[in-house]
């Protein structure tokens, strides 16, 4: 056990939790019940330059904090990746950030699989993300499973937006 | 955190008193191994004297009720008013509104202040007594002397051990699909004394009863870092089980209650280890790159059922306790996961997805003799009642609304809805209490 004991210490939780972060999340999660990809700045309402640039919400708007899966799948969709380059070109600009991977999964899983799932999507985020010049350090990983659906309903095009990999930004620089 | 101890039930019992010898051949039984029985019908009267004596025979009577074995009779049709019950009843009133068995009762309160019950249960056609005792308790637990009356009752007809005199932890939930919260309560089997047992935003999964302890096993993001903790019923005290480098989730005590087996989700793999509570020591009994979990001990402690996507879709598997060759059983169409063995070890109970329903059935543990007691949009998570006769477990309607418990005997044909306050999941059934 003496390696696990070494990899825990080195994953020691490194972003302080940010009010204003998660202010902007549950706002996003509102957002997400009008049944869209909630990647462009039209469904939060706001004009892409109202944006800080370098900002959470810049991050959030402009480069577009979230990802989706498919059916039981962990594979890095193509219009994953191109949200995925977005992140890492943007984190690469703004270095200070070290961020959070969180994933879920959809209800149509049994509970203890999805947080399983919802781990493993994390992880090829971060992989994802890592082999992009993100150094890996700088990446937690979290997974909430289903419990935390952003989309209520009783249909595939809700259940498709529950699976996704949220990235959060945390750390210095905020 | 806990205010009160749970389980300080002292039915000051130990003074089980048998109150007349049981007669050598009853003729009322119920063989419960014959599927779809036709419900007994019986006969449970007010115990003497006034309010507490009806509460009593009304909560035996629900019990009875429940388990889809005995068909309470409608007071309204009894002619006969018990009005001793330590003399023999009418015999020939209870056969005309074919009641074959009857229950007569007394609750009196002891110069102490402890509340003495006693009750008879009485064989109509046969004409005799077939089983009589007595119990003492504060009166605060008077419903737990009317689920131990109605275990006696439920064993003396069939033979086998009750569960009435049982507990349900689970996870209840609150608020919209969107912020659910969630904690953990504990309550009696019937869905009476529900209670909370944390009250924190951290979201908490899994609850699971120590066969052995007033302590349960259960998952926590507590902190952002979801993790297996446990939790003394008694005292509200917690800790992590164990210091490992990634999440640990989907807990379960061992039949001894000496360890905890859980997974821990390392990288996209998550596989199967046990602490052991007294040394402390972690063992990891698989190593794959799947996702290994939902692992369940069978009572002897010799095996261990789990899933794993191994396979490409999650099915069931079992090893030996102490690991190595790992064996799938479940080869239906659909996949297969949440394990849990009875606990008499005769059968298996899983959650089944398949053609877009979720369902619960159960199979033997060699994988044989499949069948599905319910179906539906979403049921999941099955648990035993400590005769292995009964299961509960939580169901999901499409939409925004919450899942809600509901239990369901091995016929398939007793389905009942357990009333709790919100929404409730992850029902884990208690043994019996002592």
């Amino acid at each position: 056990m003496s390696r696990i004991h070494a990899q825990a210490a080195g994953r020691m939780q490194s972003i302080a939790r940010n009010p204003i972060m998660i202010a902007l999340f549950a706002s996003l999660a509102l957002a997400a019940c009008a049944k869209k990809p909630m990647n462009s700045a039209g469904d939060l309402g706001l004009g892409a330059n109202a944006a800080t640039p370098g900002s959470t919400q810049d991050f959030t708007v402009n480069v577009g904090d979230r990802i989706f899966f498919d059916t039981d799948s962990t594979s890095i969709r193509a219009d994953a990746q191109a949200t995925l380059d977005r992140q890492a070109q943007w984190l690469a600009k703004y270095p200070n950030y070290a961020i959070t991977v969180e994933g879920h999964a959809d209800e149509r899983g049994t509970r203890e699989y999805n947080l399983a799932l919802g781990a493993r999507r994390a992880a090829s985020t971060k992989e994802y993300l890592s082999s992009r010049g993100i150094p890996a350090s700088k990446i937690k990983t979290i997974s909430y499973g289903k419990e935390k659906p952003v989309a209520v309903c009783d249909d595939i095009s809700c259940w498709s937006q529950n699976r996704r990999a949220v990235t959060v930004l945390g750390g210095a620089g905020m | 955190m806990l205010k009160r101890n749970p389980f300080r039930f002292l039915i000051a019992l130990a003074t089980m008193v048998t109150l007349m010898i049981a007669p050598a051949h009853a003729r009322v039984e119920i063989n419960i191994n014959k599927g779809n029985v036709e419900p007994l019908p019986i006969a449970v009267t007010d115990f003497l004297q006034g309010e507490l004596g009806q509460k009593i025979s009304d909560v035996v009577a629900a019990d009875l009720k429940r388990s889809g074995l005995f068909a309470p009779i409608a007071k309204t049709a009894f002619i006969e008013k018990i009005t001793n019950p330590d003399a023999a009843p009418r015999f020939e009133d209870w056969k005309v509104i074919n009641a074959q068995a009857l229950v007569t009762g007394r609750v009196t309160q002891e110069g102490d202040g402890r509340l003495k019950a006693e009750f008879r249960l009485w064989d109509s056609f046969a004409g005799q007594q077939m089983a009589g005792q007595q119990f003492f308790t504060q009166p605060e637990n008077w419903r737990r002397v009317a689920h131990i009356i109605a275990d006696a009752i439920y064993e003396q007809i069939t033979g086998e051990k009750g569960y009435f005199d049982t507990r349900i932890v689970y996870v209840a939930e609150s608020g919209p699909k969107t912020a659910r919260k969630r904690q953990l309560a504990i309550m009696d089997q019937d869905g009476a004394n529900a209670r909370g047992i944390t009250n924190s935003n951290d979201i908490v999964l899994t609850p699971r009863f120590s066969p052995n302890k007033q302590e349960i096993t259960y998952m926590s993001f507590e902190g952002n870092e979801p993790r297996v903790y446990l939790l003394q019923l008694e005292t509200g005290q917690r800790e992590v089980v164990g210091n490992f480098p990634g999440m640990t989730f989907a807990p379960r005590f061992s039949p001894d209650g000496q360890r905890v087996i859980m997974s821990l989700q390392q990288d996209g793999n998550a596989n199967i280890y046990t602490m052991d509570l007294r040394s402390r020591t972690t063992t990891r009994l698989t190593s794959t790159a799947a996702i290994d979990t939902s692992p369940s001990y069978s009572p002897d402690g010799g095996q261990i059922v789990f899933e794993s996507d191994r396979g490409g879709r999650q099915q069931l598997y079992v090893m030996s306790a102490s690991g190595g060759e790992q064996n799938r059983i479940s080869f239906g169409d659909g996949s297969y996961s949440t394990p849990v063995w009875s606990p008499r070890g005769d059968l298996i109970a899983f959650t089944k997805q398949s053609g877009g329903k979720f369902s619960i059935g159960v199979m033997k543990p060699d994988g044989s003799g499949e069948r599905i007691l319910t179906t539906g949009f979403h049921n999941e998570g099955p648990t035993w009642a400590p005769n292995g006769r009964v299961l509960m477990f939580f169901r999901q309607n499409s939409g925004a609304g919450g899942p809600q418990l509901y239990s369901i005997d091995l016929t398939g044909y007793n389905e009942q809805l357990v009333q709790t306050k919100g929404f409730a999941s992850d029902p884990a059934w208690s043994p019996l209490l002592e």
